[in-house]
């Protein structure tokens, strides 16, 4: 149901926190995560999920594979 | 009629005297005045070359006056760390290696911090005249934090001139903003006018909600550059271009950008060398792409300075840089030493000065005018770079082991000319010669007949006669300007004499890496 971010690979830019169509990006301890109850991997928002678009460090912002993925309703 | 108009001008200068000729070219260009059809110059124009509007909005700034970087500090506070598009050259897990210093900076700044910050250095550093928003990201990719940053620091310290650097994507939604801002200073970073060439520099761009690539990518960022240019230009805002010069890339068509950007109204162009060392993990380091040579970067701005004002004084400094160009002072002032600070703001200290500086300033260049003057006669078409030790001030003031930077200056019979600077290792630590020596130090020089220093041993001075570099001690604690051209006519009279063989030098190297203090 989410995408999630790879700690390890996040630079903490913050470029993708803005750009979450359901504001579920937020900072934790330099580097920032996903609320996967909010992620819709911007399905009905945009063509392209936009953290996976604006990050600067690509394999970064990868689907979880512990959640379903998303269904639009 | 306007080839009636040039033939006019042309026999206009037929009737111009040598002498005044002669004059014009030793002021032409970045030595001292800007000439027709530039806007001034960013090296060492001076108030009578300028519209007094202009020269008031440059005369205090270290990146857009060569002059005034011998005085004035700047400060970069690090509150934009997120960038909209991906350049070859710069690995985000090490930060932008070109527009800051190859590797993250020291710590993030939320607005508040930053607006402290720069209250404290501004108390502490009354030369430090520039706030700047440079990254270590885009300024305009971070426009919330960016701009409430501009607004806190207008309000403690009015007198702070506010400039920002960007890519220029998001350029034209924020140009209102930033006139109304009254930042008067922006640097857009433009490598290339052709989107085939920057499909070879920019891998993608993140723009509308959309990650494009290839030249589409290039072309969108192009479009957005020139126009956000325009229209900064119609606002009256001062535009400094650079460019970052990637040899077998866009070496020549930084030519092409030269004149795109000057026709556009750009104040000043900046071109750098590429910086890309294969530590920093970006696709150029990667890759095996190097950076160009000391001789080929001049050359290049050499061909564009026809055109343009060419600023041959950037550091490449990082996005927390503080300090004057050259020097960074940003370890004094962590989050953590300015929240313990007790800082007031001395309006009155700055000003005092500043009218020092004023002063001062006016001396080096009647020091500079009455030397130049002794030229008179001289029709030698010699022409040798001197490098200078300095730590500012516009004095040779630095021993030669404890120099960081050399400053470079070409010099005829047309004058002395600022061309650039050379990073350096220190070769004295803690008394004793560095171990890396001082064979990085003679690479760096390559290219210069003679160093000019406040003090030396005779070690190293040995090691560059040995390399054909004469180590002068004389002219310790004088003006640099004035020095270099005696310095020339001394050397003219040696070669005169035969007291001495003038020899063309070669090339020199440039070290890679951007400031950071060791």
């Amino acid at each position: 149901m989410a995408y999630k971010i790879v700690a390890s690979q996040c630079t903490g830019c913050s470029a993708c926190e803005p750009q979450c169509p359901n504001v579920a990006i937020f900072e934790k301890a330099g580097t920032f995560v996903i609320d996967p109850s909010k992620c819709s991997e911007c399905v009905g928002h945009f063509d392209e999920p936009q953290c996976v678009a604006v990050c600067p460090v690509d394999g970064t912002c990868v689907i979880d594979p512990t959640v379903p993925r998303y269904q639009a309703a | 009629m306007s080839k009636l108009l040039q033939l006019h001008d042309f026999s206009a200068l037929g009737t111009t005297s040598f002498e005044q000729m002669r004059n014009s070219a030793a002021q032409s260009g970045c030595s001292s005045k800007g000439g027709a059809g530039k806007t001034g110059c960013g090296s060492a124009a001076g108030p009578s070359d300028l519209p007094p509007e202009i020269w008031e909005k440059v005369k205090n700034h270290p990146c857009y006056s060569e002059q005034a970087h011998h005085h004035f500090a700047r400060m970069h506070v690090a509150v934009a760390p997120a960038c909209n598009i991906q350049c070859n050259y710069c690995n985000r897990k090490y930060d932008c290696a070109n527009e800051s210093r190859p590797g993250v900076v020291s710590e993030k700044l939320t607005p508040e911090q930053a607006a402290r910050k720069v209250v404290a250095v501004a108390s502490t550093i009354p030369q430090m005249t520039v706030l700047g928003i440079a990254g270590p990201g885009d300024a305009l990719a971070n426009p919330a934090k960016t701009f409430k940053t501009f607004e806190l620091v207008t309000e403690t310290a009015p007198d702070i001139k506010l400039c920002l650097s960007t890519n220029g994507l998001m350029l034209p939604d924020y140009v209102e903003q930033i006139a109304a801002m009254k930042v008067d200073h922006v640097t857009i970073t433009i490598n290339m006018v052709d989107p085939e060439v920057g499909a070879k520099i920019y891998p993608w761009i993140f723009y509308n909600h959309r990650r494009y690539t290839g030249v589409e990518a290039s072309k969108i960022l192009s479009e957005r550059q020139l126009l956000g240019l325009e229209m900064l230009v119609a606002r009256g805002i001062l535009v400094k271009v650079n460019s970052v010069m990637i040899p077998g890339i866009n070496d020549e068509h930084l030519i092409e950008v030269n004149k795109a950007v000057k026709s556009r109204g750009a104040f000043l162009h900046n071109i750098m060398p590429l910086i890309s060392e294969a530590e920093h993990g970006t696709a150029f380091g990667l890759s095996g792409q190097r950076g160009p040579t000391a001789q080929e970067l001049k050359a290049l701005q050499d061909a564009c300075e026809g055109e343009m004002n060419m600023m041959r004084h950037c550091r490449q400094c990082r996005a927390d840089a503080v300090g004057l160009l050259g020097e960074d002072r940003s370890a004094e002032f962590t989050t953590e030493k300015v929240m313990a600070m007790d800082v007031e703001y001395d309006l009155a200290a700055r000003q005092a000065y500043q009218a020092k500086v004023e002063a001062e300033r006016d001396a080096i260049a009647v020091a500079k005018q009455r030397e130049l003057d002794k030229l008179e006669g001289e029709t030698a078409s010699i022409k040798i770079q001197v490098a200078i030790a300095t730590k500012g001030g516009g004095v040779i003031n630095e021993h030669f082991g404890h120099a960081h930077e050399f400053q470079i200056y070409e010099v005829s019979t047309a004058g002395a000319k600022f061309v650039g600077h050379r990073r350096v290792d220190l070769y004295c630590e803690g008394g004793y010669a560095s171990e890396t020596g001082i064979e990085p130090i003679l690479k760096a020089l390559n290219d210069c007949t003679a160093v000019l220093v406040a003090k030396i041993g005779m070690c190293p001075k040995d090691s560059l006669a040995g390399a054909g570099i004469e180590a002068v001690e004389t002219y310790a604690f004088e003006y640099i300007e004035q020095s270099v051209i005696a310095y020339f006519k001394e050397y003219l009279e040696r070669v005169g004499k035969s007291e001495i063989r003038h020899v063309a030098r070669g090339d020199a190297t440039i070290r890679q890496g951007a400031f950071t203090e060791a």
